[in-house]
């Protein structure tokens, strides 16, 4: 069953058209990694995905049911959470806050402060610690924490790794690797290389639309590569 | 399932909301000994509270920053005039104009509400300026002359001066322990995520526009309310003085002289404002002045107003309104 599907969906700021009719069909249980670009269309289409952002044209469907006109916080009730890019967390307020607000206003489920903490072990001595003085990699795990504690059935995650050192990086994939299969995963990421190595499949988007769709198993790194620049397009026309 | 519990209150707090109640009761008993005068200028101070704490909730808490709460101030006055004059007892039309104010935030919060922060504090202010036009050409208002609320010259002075003292001071306390009460609650970390940022309070499950809406309307309804017991304790209405912009300059005064989005800020603010008007306020023009002088050095000195004082020394905040969040029994996070 699919888990979230995408119809045709548009998205602008102002006279320029981010999202240029995107079409995507998310299966339940499945990691998805969006690479591109910058300007490729990547948040804006995460930020439409979550309610942050106005849907011009095209139709957002959650497990079935439509969730287009659906505003940001009815969306976290309904399964969708999102880790937004630059984490941007409350910053006058304790990691401890950060989590508990999202938990109360979120779903109920197996999700709770206790297994984040279970999940992504370094969250654990920050909980009384103001979010404003973490360091880069704490506050992406605070982050994902925050979403995940809404217990989401669809988890957008979007620049894991930007800005963060390699061990960083690598801490909190193998605390994503143990989410994989249990709930929807959709993870915007600018390392190829990661993206490959964790997603079960991979889009590329470039200039607002699809330019490559696939497993990582089935891309070249070539192929992967001319998608990222737009120099290359399928041969199916590229527009999944 | 809730999966949390508010951590007990310090024992510094706790002694500080002793002292407030102490206070309070004394203030209560104040008229008693205290001369006409003396109640007059409390009376002026618990109003001067009252506004302080109401913008603090506004733009403190929410990131609400209005330059048009002289709006409500207003309205608050001109609905006690009109309902007065349909018949309602005086006293009793101050809470009810106050009420009524609170409608008319409802509507107008659904289109300065969808507005950004600049737009937002624009447009608070064109609106109160066009409500002020709108109520000078009521012709019981008599345009720019004003009225007078003659209602209240059915009373004795004493007994008119003790109520209006009376009411301000109970409306004072109903809105600090109210503001207290609300931002302990659920919309107060609400609230302040939405100040931090909004699109990050949105994606963590908090409806930004009806918390922010509630808050517009709280505050409105106690600057209306303020407005309204200026009203009773002045007698005279007059378009210019109601609605005019001072009401927020003070208002923003107090606010950043005590400590934005503190809770005992805006009160410490209150009080230094009524002291810097009794003791300067008779120099006219130099007063203003003095008043800017004061703001500019804050600004630039204390930008955490009288708070900050007391946070730079390392100390924590007296009352603070964050959320005290914990751990529900058996639910600790395993390390």
């Amino acid at each position: 069953m699919s888990a979230l599907k995408i119809s045709d969906m548009v998205g602008r700021h102002g006279l320029l058209q981010a999202v240029k009719g995107l079409s995507l069909d998310i299966p339940e249980g499945e990691t998805l990694a969006v690479i591109g670009a910058n300007g490729a269309g990547k948040t804006t289409m995460m930020r439409m995905i979550a309610g942050l952002h106005p849907v011009a044209e095209g139709e957002i469907a959650l497990a079935g049911t439509p969730i287009t006109q659906m505003p940001a916080h009815a969306r976290l009730k309904a399964g969708i959470a999102m880790s937004p890019e630059g984490r941007r967390l409350f910053e006058d307020m304790s990691v401890r806050e950060n989590l508990m607000i999202a938990a109360e206003n979120g779903r109920r489920g197996d999700w709770t402060l206790a297994s984040v903490c279970d999940a992504f072990g370094q969250i654990t001595p920050l909980l009384d610690r103001a979010a404003g003085g973490l360091s880069g990699g704490q506050r992406q795990a605070v982050a994902i924490g925050r979403a995940l504690v809404a217990n989401p059935s669809v988890l957008l995650l979007d620049e894991v790794s930007l800005g963060l050192s390699p061990a960083a990086v690598e801490g909190l994939y193998q605390s994503l690797e143990g989410l994989k299969g249990h709930l929807t995963m959709i993870v915007v990421e600018q390392d190829l290389t990661r993206a490959m190595a964790f997603a079960d499949r991979i889009i590329c988007l470039a200039e607002g639309i699809i330019e490559l769709d696939g497993k990582p198993q089935d891309l070249t790194r070539q192929q992967i590569t001319d998608a990222y620049f737009g120099i290359h397009k399928t041969p199916e026309g590229g527009h999944a | 399932m809730k999966t949390t519990h508010i951590l007990p209150m310090p024992l510094s707090d706790r002694w500080l909301i002793g002292l407030a109640c102490l206070v309070f009761v004394a203030l209560a008993l104040l008229p008693l000994v205290a001369s006409a005068l003396v109640v007059d200028k409390l009376t002026l101070l618990f109003i001067l509270i009252m506004f302080a704490v109401m913008w603090n909730l506004l733009a403190g808490y929410a990131g609400l920053v209005s330059v048009g709460q002289q709006a409500f101030v207003g309205l608050g006055g001109y609905a006690m005039i009109r309902l007065v004059e349909a018949g309602l007892p005086p006293f009793p039309a101050i809470f009810m104009g106050a009420a009524l104010t609170g409608l008319a935030a409802w509507v107008l919060s659904w289109f300065v509400l969808r507005m950004k922060v600049g737009e937002f504090a624009i447009a608070t202010w064109v609106i109160a300026e066009a409500i002020r036009a709108v109520v000078s050409f009521d012709p019981l208002i008599q345009g720019e002359t004003g009225t007078s609320l003659v209602a209240l010259n059915a009373y004795a002075p004493e007994i008119r001066r003790l109520t209006v003292y009376l009411l301000a001071l109970a409306s004072m306390g109903v809105m600090i322990w109210g503001t207290w009460r609300l931002l302990h609650g659920r919309i107060g970390a609400q609230s302040q995520a939405i100040r931090d940022d909004e699109g990050a309070a949105a994606s963590v499950g908090i409806s930004t526009f009806q918390v922010k809406q509630r808050i517009y309307i709280i505050a409105s309804v106690g600057c209306a309310l303020a407005g309204a017991l200026w009203l009773a304790s002045a007698i005279t209405f007059q378009p210019r003085t109601a609605f005019g912009v001072q009401w927020s300059v003070f208002m923003l005064f107090m606010v950043l002289v005590g400590g934005l989005g503190t809770f005992i800020g805006p009160i410490l603010g209150a009080l230094l404002f009524f002291a810097l008007q009794e003791i300067f306020g008779d120099f006219g023009a130099w007063y203003l002045a003095g008043i800017g002088i004061v703001a500019i050095v804050f600004a630039l000195y204390l930008p955490r107003g009288l708070v900050g004082l007391w946070l730079d020394r390392g100390c924590d905040e007296p009352l603070s309104m964050r959320k005290r969040l914990g751990l529900a029994p058996g639910q600790t996070p395993r390390a």
